[in-house]
């Protein structure tokens, strides 16, 4: 499954890891800290396409609900059931069991372009707030 | 918007910081939403106990030989069924049978009486009540902001109680009493917002934090956990309780709002029964309705409910429910007849969300 050190990232904390020629998406696991207990998840149907930055995916917390964007274009070939059925994977397993889609990316250059690993825990570094 | 820094804190907001409580802005007061979880929390307050900060909340006392006619004035439900050392729960109406607060009054001795107020309310609560005073014999104090308050509550909370005051335990269900803690006066209720047993302890500013860390050394081993303001709006939305400002406010009846029980009609004159006799008479056009998703989803204050086509109201208050693992949510519908298995539904994301008419409260204890 996919490793969160070698996954991409977005700044609105999704990330997106290569899987042969499949791209798996989900929520970071600082995300899912931030968004709490998660209760609902909705996702895109399979054979759906997608463009990038496209707010297509919701996750609700008991509080709030928040919108998850495509990391890369493409058409999406499955979507984790499962995530669906039991959403607390996204808390419990959020770079494993509590991923969201696949997509057969239209254009391989736009996961290059996201946040590495090391970025993106800077990135949260220059967000976190001063204490 | 608010700034958190211009936010009044309670006399427990180190501990909170100490626990790791993630704070937010409350009407006007700067509170824990969370400690551990909402639904941990929530979890623990329904099989074990929970420790809440609600020192926001305001206390008026109400002395005199005039106090039981003020209050019957102001309430209405019917204060001169109190005996001391018992409370109840109660609505202070305007003059069009509006909420102005919802309450609990407490008969701490004859002629002295506790009026236990909302945050966002309380100077005006006090404001009115001194209003309604004038040609009565009676003083109205409005001591909040010299007195903090903790509430303990689910299942094992007289075990933990105890720790405090072993008086207390024997307290019946809005029972009230006034004790030395700590060397203070300090007053103890057997009342709650939660749908559980529980206690609520209301003490000088200054003890508060030994109040709370005496109850959570106790409860420690009984499962307590500190909780936050989520987890008490979805515990208080599961059990029926109303929000004020949300599910009740000036411009909504308490039969309007579901609760015609905290009305007595035939107690004598108080504000707003003229209103409240003529609503009777003539029938309600909206009610606070409690209904439940069918599918998966989360409604929100403010979703639109739908029923045959047509937009019938919006959700006041809504949640996920832990207990139910389902979406619930009251909303004032103006077709008030609509039974309990009514379907309809609740838009969500611009997509109908199947729901149907409950029965309330979506929870009640066992």
């Amino acid at each position: 499954m996919p490793d969160p050190k070698s996954s991409r990232y977005m700044k609105s904390h999704e990330w997106a890891a290569l899987d042969g020629d499949e791209v798996v998406v989900g929520v970071s696991d600082h995300a899912q800290h931030e968004i709490t207990d998660v209760v609902f998840v909705d996702l895109p149907k399979a054979g759906r396409t997608i463009s990038q930055g496209e707010a297509v995916a919701v996750v609700e917390s008991v509080k709030a609900a928040f919108d998850i964007y495509a990391p890369v274009s493409g058409e999406v070939v499955a979507v984790n059931d499962a995530v669906l059925q039991n959403p607390g994977l996204v808390n419990s397993s959020p770079h494993d069991d509590g991923w969201f889609f696949r997509v057969k990316p239209g254009n391989p250059g736009e996961l290059d372009a996201l946040m590495d690993s090391e970025a993106y825990e800077a990135f949260l570094k220059s967000e976190a707030p001063a204490s | 918007m608010t700034t958190i820094e211009s936010l009044q804190r309670t006399s427990l907001h180190a501990l909170h910081t100490e626990l790791g409580g993630r704070m937010v802005s409350f009407h006007g007061w700067e509170l824990p939403v969370q400690f551990s979880s909402i639904i941990t929390e929530h979890r623990a307050v329904r099989s074990a106990a929970g420790l809440f900060d609600v020192s926001h909340m305001g206390q008026v006392f109400v002395e005199g030989p005039g106090a039981l006619a003020l209050l019957q004035r102001v309430n209405s439900n019917d204060i001169s069924r109190l005996q001391d050392g018992r409370g109840l729960y109660s609505h202070m109406l305007n003059e069009n049978g509006g909420v102005v607060d919802d309450v609990i009054v407490s008969r701490l001795a004859e002629n002295r009486y506790l009026v236990v107020v909302n945050a966002a309310t309380r100077e005006g609560d006090a404001a009115w009540i001194r209003r309604a005073a004038e040609g009565f014999d009676v003083a109205v104090e409005d001591r909040s902001e010299a007195l903090g308050m903790i509430a303990l509550q689910g299942p094992l909370s007289e075990k933990i109680m105890e720790a405090l005051s072993t008086d207390a335990v024997a307290l019946p269900r809005f029972g009230a009493m006034k004790l030395e803690l700590f060397g203070r006066s300090a007053w103890i209720t057997r009342t709650g917002y939660t749908g559980e047993d529980g206690f609520e302890v209301i003490c000088a500013r200054e003890l508060a934090t030994r109040a709370w860390q005496t109850l959570q050394a106790r409860g420690a081993s009984f499962g307590l956990l500190p909780c936050g303001l989520g987890a008490r709006d979805t515990l208080r939305l599961e059990a029926g309780y109303l929000l004020y400002g949300s599910d009740i406010d000036g411009e909504h009846t308490p039969y309007e709002a579901g609760y015609g029980w905290v009305v007595k009609l035939k107690k004598g004159e108080f504000i707003g029964k003229a209103a409240l006799e003529k609503q009777k008479t003539e029938g309600i056009r909206r009610r606070l309705t409690p209904l439940k998703l069918l599918e998966r989803g989360v409604p929100r204050s403010g979703s639109e409910v739908v029923f045959e086509g047509e937009k019938i109201g919006t959700l006041a208050s809504a949640t996920f429910s832990p207990t139910l693992q389902a979406g619930i949510g009251v909303g004032y519908l103006n077709r008030p007849e609509l039974p309990a298995g009514t379907p309809l539904s609740v838009t969500l994301h611009g997509r109908a969300v199947a729901a149907e008419v409950v029965e309330g409260p979506f929870y009640k204890r066992t």
